[in-house]
Formats: structure tokens, C-alpha cells, sequence
């Protein structure tokens, strides 16, 4: 229990309406798009001036209060899971201004509750691209984009947040404001901070305002659909196309699992019996983009696709994507229990580690569909279960378990771009090293020497 | 409140329990943050359907004491569909919160007034009427119970802010007292229609009535139109009150069940809505018999656009254009969000030639009223709704279209408030007037 006067202080920074105590309010804030237990926070701020937020952040300083921040709830990890011992949540939901597009010199100021595609639209109507596009990007924040280093289908080419992030500034503990970076494409001034902030899932400041890197859109695109009965061949093609010196933008992939759950769901005449499905995307200039389509088309054929379907129109092109975009409703709606994995190998292994998954799968008695991101490796496994049986569920952990230790003797990583939270912390160790658990915990400890930045997120308990 | 015992708390947390299948489809990915008016007016997680499922859960599992808070956050919902139609996980919202809705309000009890509205006269189609109509002469002395009725259908009528209103409220004679019952056979479309204008067309807006009535004639369509039809039931399921809705349900069944036509057509987006989708799952499904007229019904349930459209296939193409109006058209969510209905309303609107379209933005978001909703939480219903205002009135258009009564009323009194000259019609009427 918070004692009052300190709810008082809260309503004074934020404004009272601004401040929410009530139990049913609290419970909305006690989970996010993670299969986690929930916790409910103490008490919840939404600060409607990034001069606020520092306020309320000091506050939490001050007094040793666990401090959670909050864009829109989406990750996948338990980043946002406030702390059990009188946690507080902190909104950016009102801190959502575009401060300035500047078209001369290719950049964006944003504060941090800025919804992803808005900034994306936005830059769109004049002319401008921002690439980083998750696959939650109309509801997820710009904040929790940098927190967690989004990604999203364009990496390969493009890459991801962590490309487009020229400076962060934020708040530490004490409420002092950190600025860093520039509105330059070069700066060496001072310590490189910002790449510190990015992926620091909030445990080692509270960011109010993010410089980002905006790039001048392609000219054309060229979409298409590729099938093939072998998993191996798929991959070849994904590896050919690379060697060929072309790099997609887009080069996605939907196990055989997936292509029959999408077929199911939205009737697009996907063939169900193709062991895997790219779906593979060309953009820059017309003529660049004809003829590398035209050369994808080529290689796929020759490693021996059984069908390749290029989009000729935008109407074809949208049914292309129709495919990728239907992957998560298709497979979620077969279970009550959607668990979104988020493993990467490199390239070249995913034919080994879709193998893995499959017999995974197999031992477990599990539905597991694979989709993701096949020019980068970065792997979703989706496990479709219930989480109220409780012989299956944990039949579902063990397998996400397994799923992590092939990634990592397959030479991957724990998480592409979903993040550590609370649901890998414990793996953690096992990727890198002791040295780089204890390196951290000292660095966050000499950043916030309470532990109230997120506490447990990523590093796990000491 | 006073104490409830704990015995009710148990029931309360079995019968939510029962929505658990239900409730852990969701998935909490959040993606209905994107489409939600109420939360993007907001910005409350309690308030968007991620919230409210975990709070229903978390009450459920008795995680969360707070019954008041819960039920409170729950009614603050246009029950807009707008979430269910782009959840990933087809997680089916309105059934959960018009259930959940039920159990809440056994366990809280009906309030009184609504009780004596549901109770003493929704469900008593003549002594409603009589109301009205008594309401519609002396609108002063009348209006407030009527209002409460109509108000807590579908319509935006605070009981409070009467004042503000900026036109009647009530039609001077209702549909019913103009065509009491029609029984014509099918003539040249050779097909036979039920008519059910629902309570606002028939109270508010008969017009919209007599201008379906008319376009069926001229196409020689059959038409059914039996007297003493009962409100569809939307206000008492969204106030969670299941008796009186299948007390209406009841009603209807003996006006149209068993009746031999082929479709029964709606001018009212929320009546087609209801009749087609929540009859079948909140009908009470004890009489076999009973199920399977419930269920015939709802499958010929029929927006009068699709008719148009789709079925007689009058359609727009060789129709000149003069551009003498600018009609701009407002999706209500009981068709775009239930149905995917949104090219239809168009093509009949643009069956009259005067008309040129002109699309305003985010056309297809809700208008702000939705059933209780606007009676409840007057100031978000009319932000949304001065947001809707001012996207129609950038088109530049003089008319604005809808196919939904509802949407009418709302859009009508948004527009009027802000002094706005822009003219509000259903598509249907748009047609009809070209009909001699
Ligand atoms: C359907 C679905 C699809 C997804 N697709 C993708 C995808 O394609 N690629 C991808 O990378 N991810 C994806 N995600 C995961 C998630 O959307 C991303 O991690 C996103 O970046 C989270 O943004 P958010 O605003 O929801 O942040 P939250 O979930 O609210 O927060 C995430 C983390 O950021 C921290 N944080 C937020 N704001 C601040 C701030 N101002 N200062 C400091 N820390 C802060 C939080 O404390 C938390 O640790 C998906 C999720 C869903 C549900
Ligand atoms: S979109 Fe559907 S699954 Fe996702 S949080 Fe909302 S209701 Fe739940
Ligand atoms: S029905 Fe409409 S108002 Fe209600 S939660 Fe869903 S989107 Fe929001
Ligand atoms: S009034 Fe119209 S737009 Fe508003 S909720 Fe009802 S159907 Fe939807």
C-alpha cells in the first residue's frame, strides 16, 4: 500500500485525473501481450509534459518506488509487468506529440508515446520513409520500439529501430534530464548513450524525446509469391538470392503448418501441400526493381520452386501480403493460448532449426507454426495451447526450453526482436556469459543504485 | 452499496467463469488499441477490450474485488463491434460483454428506472406507443420518459440535456399510425419482403419507413408488415437485461414467425445487426421450436441497401450524374464492423443523379452513439461525435448518408449543435425521391 500523502504528490505532478489508484483501473495495468502472470501495480501516472514525467520519475527516485514505463502494452516479454512490491506504472500514452519533421536534413523528433505508424504516415504525406515496421506498428509506441529495439519485416534491408535512432534524451533516477545525440548524421560528442538506451527494455532511464533517422522512400515495388516442397529449397533460395548480391526487402517465410492454418482461415487458394511459402519483396528504382524480380524469379525457379506467383498490380500485390498478414489471426484462432516465440538462427540454419521445431513439436504433443523473417533468420515459432491445462502448458514451456537451446547451438539468439523481459531473463546467461550478467548488474547498479528502473526485466534477480 | 453475501459473490464469480472460454481466447496483443473510439478519446486500458476482458477475468478468477468498478468500465463501450472486427484472434467481444453484461446486472440488480422502462413498457409494444405518441403531441410534459425508452436504445436523448437539442425529437405520427399493417404479394421482383422498421425509423424517423415502402412498391416487391412488432431487443441486452429481451424476442416471434416471405429487410443497420447476430446466441435456447424460428429469422435478416443492391441488383451503373449534391456517407458500425457492408449504401445513394459522393475521413469510425452509451457518458459520446462532425462537414458536402437511425439521430443533433446547414437522409430516402 502507498501511503496517501505520496498518491497526493502524484496527483500534484500529473494532474488528478492523471493519476489512477482504483482497483480496476490497476488491474489493466498489470500484464501485457507476454503469457505471464499478472502483477498489479500500486498506482498508475500518465504525465502529459515530459517535464511531468521527470517530475513523477523523481518522485519514484526519491522514495525507492519500482517504476514501470509503459508505452502500449505489446511486448512480448513481461517488459511491461510492474514490480510486486508497490510498483508504479508510468503512461506515455499522453506524451504523443510529433515535435518536428525536418524534410531538408532527413529526421524526425518524436516524444516517446508516439504511435508507430502515425509518425510512418505522417512522414509518408511528405515524401519521407520511415522503415522500422513491427508487425504491432498501429498500436506500438516509438518508445517501446527504442526499449526493445523493434523489428519488423523490412530488417534485412532496411534494418531495424537501432538504425533510425540518432539520439535519446531521458530521465535517469534523480529526475535529471540526459541528452544525447544529435540531430547530425555525425556526432562523437560524448559518450554514445543513446545505443545504450536502445533495447534497455526501461531499466536504465526513462526516455522523453527520440531523434530519428528518416530515409527517401523507394520508387517502385515488385511483390511475389513462391512455393516450394522442401523446407531446404527454400532456404537455398533465400541463400541464392542473397549470394546474387540482391537484397529483398521484404523475404518472409510460412511453414507448412501455417500455409494450411491460413488457408483455413482466410481461403486465399494457397496450396496446402507446399512445405514452405516465401513471400519475397523488391523496392528501389523501376528499372533496378524489374530486373531484380525478374532474377529472384530466375534463381527460385532453378533451385526448384513449384510455383511462383509475381504480383502484377497493387490489388496483387496486396493479396500477396493478404498471406504473411493473416499468419498470426490464422494460427491464434486455433487455440485459446497463443505463445509467440521469437528465436533466430542464422540464415542458413533455418531449414535445420524448422526441422528441430517440428520434431519439438512432435515429442510434446504441441501445435507449433512457424512463420518469420527468413532473410534474417529471425524465426517465430508459435505454440498454440491452453494455458489452464496444466499438463499441457507445461509441455509448452518445455518446448519453449528446447526451442531456445537449438537457436543456440545452431550459433542464434534467444530473441530477434521481441526481447529478454521477465519470460528469457533466466536463458540469458546461457547465450552470453556470467562475466556479461555481472558486467551489466554493475552497470545498472552504478545508473540506479536502488534497482527501481524495471527491476528484474532482462537481468533477472541478483 | 450495500454488502452482498458471500453465496452471490460465488455465483457471480461461477457465472463469469462460464465466459472463460471466451475470455482466454484473448490474447492481450493490444491490437484493438488501434480501432477503439473509447479508448482513443481516453487513453484508458480499462476502457479499450483488452482491458475489459482482463477485468472480467480477473473478477471471474475473484483477483479483483471491485464489482462497481468493473461493471462501470464495461458500460463505458459503444458495443461498436469496431474491436471484435480487427482482433487477431477473433476473440468475440460483443458476445462476451453483452453476457457478461447480463451477469453483472443480476447480481447488481436492473436500475429502478430502467427496470420500469424494460419492464413496464419496452416490453408492452402498445402501451409503449400510446406513450409515444401522447409524448409526440405535448413533447414538454411527455418527453422525458420516452426519451429515457428511445435513449436508451439507440438514440443520444439525455434525459439531462434536452435542452440542448436542436430539433424534434419525436416524429409528429409514427410509421405504425401512417401503414398499420401492409400484406401485398409479391408483383414484379417476385420476391416477398418482411418489413421491420425498428423503433427509431417508426418513432423518429418514419420517413425513412415510407421511403422504403415506396422504393418496394415501385420495384414490385411483396410486402409483410404485421402490426405490434416489439423493439429488436438491443436496449435491454446491452443493459444486460436477458428477461426482457426474450420477452421482446417472444413478441416478434409471434409477428413473424412462420410468416412466408424471403427476406425481412431493415432500414436500421442496428436492428439487421441484432436480429442477425445476437438473436440466435442470446435467445433462451430451451424450446427446440423456438430455436429454429429464432434461427430462420436471422437468416433472413436484411439491410434494405443489400436488398436493393445485391438482390434486385438496381445498381448505379448508366445512372447520369448532374452533381447537383454533394453526399458525403457515414459507415455505421452495424454495417461496416458486423457485415463488411460499406459499397452498398453508396451505390443506392447514387442511384438518385443529383448525387455526386465525396468520402470524408474515417468514415467508418462510430459516430459516438452507441445504445446507453450516450446517455451514460454524455461528454466522450460527444467528442467522438464532434470529431464525426467535423470530418463531414470538411467534405464540403450538404448531405450526409447512413444507413443506420441511429447514426442519423447522432450525426443530426452533432450537426445541429455546431450550426452546421448539411442535411441528414438514409440512402434509401436519396432514391426515393427520384421515384415519382
Ligand atoms: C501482434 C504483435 C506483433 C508484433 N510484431 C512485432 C514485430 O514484428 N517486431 C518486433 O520487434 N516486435 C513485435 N511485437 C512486439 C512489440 O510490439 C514491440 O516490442 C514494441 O516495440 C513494443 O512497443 P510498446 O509501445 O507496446 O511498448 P511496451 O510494451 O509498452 O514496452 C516495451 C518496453 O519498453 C519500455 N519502454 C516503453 N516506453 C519507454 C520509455 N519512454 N522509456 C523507457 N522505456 C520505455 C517498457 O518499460 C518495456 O520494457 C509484436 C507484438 C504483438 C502483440
Ligand atoms: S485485439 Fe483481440 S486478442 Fe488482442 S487484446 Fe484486443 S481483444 Fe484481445
Ligand atoms: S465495442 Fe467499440 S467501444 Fe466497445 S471496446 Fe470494442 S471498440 Fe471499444
Ligand atoms: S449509432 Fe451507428 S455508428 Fe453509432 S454505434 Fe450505433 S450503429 Fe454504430
Amino acid at each position: 500500500m502507498l501511503n496517501p500523502s505520496l498518491i497526493e504528490q502524484f496527483k500534484h505532478i500529473a494532474g488528478p485525473a492523471n493519476v489512477m489508484d482504483g482497483e480496476a483501473d490497476r488491474h489493466c495495468y498489470s500484464y501485457d501481450a507476454a503469457v505471464l502472470t499478472a502483477v498489479v501495480p500500486a498506482l498508475v501516472a500518465r504525465p502529459e509534459t515530459t517535464e511531468a514525467l521527470g517530475k513523477v520519475v523523481r518522485l519514484c527516485g526519491d522514495n525507492g518506488l519500482p517504476l514501470t514505463v509503459r508505452g502500449a502494452g505489446t511486448n512480448l516479454s513481461g517488459g511491461t509487468i510492474p514490480d510486486p512490491r508497490d510498483g508504479i506504472v508510468v503512461l506515455t500514452s499522453a506524451l504523443n506529440r510529433i515535435i518536428e519533421i525536418n524534410e531538408a536534413d532527413l529526421y524526425a523528433v518524436v516524444e516517446p508515446g508516439v504511435i508507430t505508424a502515425k509518425l510512418a504516415t505522417e512522414v509518408a504525406t511528405r515524401g519521407l520513409f520511415y522503415p522500422p515496421d513491427p508487425g504491432s506498428q498501429s498500436v506500438s509506441t516509438l518508445g517501446g520500439n527504442v526499449a526493445e529495439n523493434a523489428g519488423g519485416l523490412r530488417g534485412l534491408k532496411y534494418g531495424v529501430t537501432k538504425n533510425y535512432v540518432m539520439g535519446v534524451t531521458f530521465f535517469d533516477t534523480t529526475g535529471e534530464r540526459i541528452v544525447t545525440g544529435a540531430r547530425t548524421v555525425k556526432c562523437v560528442t560524448g559518450l554514445n548513450l543513446s545505443s545504450l538506451m536502445v533495447g534497455s527494455e526501461g531499466t536504465l532511464g526513462v526516455f522523453s524525446e527520440i531523434i530519428l533517422k528518416l530515409v527517401p522512400p523507394p520508387a517502385a515495388q515488385k511483390a511475389m509469391m513462391v512455393l516450394f516442397d522442401d523446407t531446404a529449397k527454400a532456404s537455398q533460395a533465400v541463400a541464392a538470392i542473397i549470394a546474387a548480391k540482391i537484397v529483398p526487402c521484404t523475404l518472409e517465410f510460412l511453414d507448412n503448418f501455417t500455409i494450411r492454418a491460413v488457408e483455413d482461415y482466410a481461403k486465399a487458394g494457397l496450396p496446402v501441400e507446399a512445405r514452405a511459402l516465401l513471400l519475397i519483396e523488391v523496392d528501389g528504382h523501376p528499372a533496378q526493381v524489374a530486373d531484380e524480380a525478374a532474377r529472384v524469379e530466375a534463381i527460385c525457379k532453378q533451385i526448384g520452386a513449384t510455383g511462383v506467383q509475381v504480383a502484377r498490380s497493387a490489388a496483387e500485390r496486396d493479396k500477396v501480403w493478404a498471406a504473411r498478414r493473416a499468419a498470426l489471426s490464422a494460427l491464434a484462432r486455433l487455440r485459446p493460448t497463443t505463445v509467440l516465440e521469437d528465436a533466430t538462427v542464422p540464415r542458413s540454419k533455418i531449414p535445420d532449426m524448422i526441422r528441430a521445431v517440428e520434431q519439438i513439436a512432435a515429442k510434446h504433443k504441441l501445435l507449433i507454426g512457424t512463420f518469420g523473417h527468413a532473410g534474417d533468420g529471425n524465426l517465430h515459432p508459435t505454440i498454440l495451447t491452453d494455458r489452464r491445462d496444466e499438463k499441457e502448458y507445461a509441455r509448452a514451456e518445455a518446448a519453449v526450453g528446447e526451442i531456445f537451446e537449438v537457436a543456440l547451438s545452431l550459433g542464434g539468439t534467444l530473441s530477434g526482436e521481441h526481447g529478454i523481459g521477465l519470460a528469457k531473463s533466466k536463458w540469458l546467461e546461457k547465450e552470453t556469459s556470467r562475466g556479461t550478467i555481472l558486467y551489466s548488474r554493475r552497470l545498472k547498479k552504478a545508473l540506479d543504485p536502488k534497482n527501481i528502473l524495471n527491476p528484474g526485466k532482462v537481468l533477472g534477480w541478483e | 452499496m450495500g454488502v452482498k453475501p458471500l453465496a452471490d459473490l460465488r455465483e457471480l464469480h461461477r457465472q463469469l467463469l462460464e465466459l472463460d472460454d471466451q475470455l482466454v481466447t484473448c490474447m492481450r496483443c493490444g491490437m484493438c488499441q488501434a480501432v477503439c473510439p473509447i479508448y482513443a478519446e481516453t487513453g484508458r486500458e480499462a476502457l479499450v477490450a483488452r482491458g475489459k476482458i482482463a477485468l472480467l477475468e480477473h473478477l471471474g478468477h475473484d483477483l479483483l474485488k471491485d464489482v462497481d468498478g468493473v461493471k462501470d468500465r464495461l458500460e463505458t463501450c459503444l458495443l461498436c463491434g469496431a474491436c471484435a472486427a480487427n482482433c487477431p484472434s477473433g476473440v468475440k467481444v460483443l458476445d462476451i460483454f453483452i453476457k457478461a453484461r447480463a451477469v453483472l446486472n443480476t447480481f447488481k440488480g436492473l436500475s429502478p428506472i430502467r427496470k420500469l422502462i424494460f419492464r413496464a413498457m419496452l416490453v408492452h409494444p402498445d402501451r409503449f406507443n400510446a406513450l409515444v405518441s401522447l409524448g409526440s403531441k405535448v413533447q414538454g410534459l411527455f418527453v422525458k420518459p420516452v426519451s429515457e425508452v428511445l435513449g436508451s436504445s439507440c438514440a443520444r436523448i439525455s434525459v439531462g440535456a434536452l435542452g440542448d437539442r436542436h430539433f424534434p425529437v419525436l416524429a409528429k405520427r409514427s410509421l405504425h399510425a401512417e401503414v398499420a399493417r401492409l400484406d401485398t404479394p409479391a408483383g414484379a421482383a417476385g420476391i416477398r419482403v418482411a418489413f421491420f422498421p425498428g423503433c427509431l425509423v417508426d418513432k423518429i424517423f418514419p420517413r425513412v419507413g415510407q421511403a422504403v415502402l415506396k422504393v418496394l412498391k415501385h420495384h414490385g416487391v411483396g410486402v409483410f408488415l404485421p402490426d405490434h412488432q416489439a423493439c429488436c431487443g438491443i436496449p435491454a441486452l446491452s443493459a444486460g437485461d436477458l428477461n426482457s429481451f426474450n420477452d421482446l424476442l417472444d413478441k416478434n416471434l409471434a409477428c413473424f414467425g412462420g410468416g412466408n416471405f424471403d427476406y425481412l429487410v431493415t432500414p436500421c443497420a442496428t436492428c439487421t445487426a441484432t436480429i442477425s447476430k445476437l438473436w440466435p446466441v442470446f435467445a433462451d435456447s430451451a424450446a427446440t421450436e423456438r430455436r429454429a424460428a429464432v434461427t430462420t429469422l436471422a437468416a433472413k435478416a436484411l439491410d434494405i441497401n443489400v436488398l436493393l443492391t445485391d438482390i434486385l441488383k438496381i445498381r448505379p451503373d448508366g445512372v447520369s450524374q448532374n452533381g447537383k449534391r454533394k453526399v458525403t456517407v457515414h459507415d455505421p458500425c452495424h454495417l461496416k464492423r458486423s457485415f463488411g457492408i460499406a459499397a452498398q449504401p453508396r451505390m443506392v445513394a447514387r442511384l438518385n443523379p443529383e448525387v455526386e459522393l465525396v468520402e470524408m475521413q474515417d468514415a467508418d469510425v462510430c459516430c459516438g452513439c452507441g445504445g446507453s452509451f450516450t446517455l451514460l457518458h454524455y461528454d466522450i459520446a460527444g467528442r467522438i461525435g464532434a470529431r464525426k462532425r467535423d470530418h463531414i462537414v470538411a467534405t464540403g458536402a450538404d448531405t450526409v448518408a447512413t444507413g443506420c437511425p441511429a447514426c442519423m439521430l447522432q450525426i443530426t443533433d452533432m450537426l445541429s449543435q455546431a450550426g452546421d446547414q448539411v442535411a441528414v437522409r438514409h440512402p434509401v430516402e436519396l432514391y426515393a425521391e427520384t421515384l415519382g
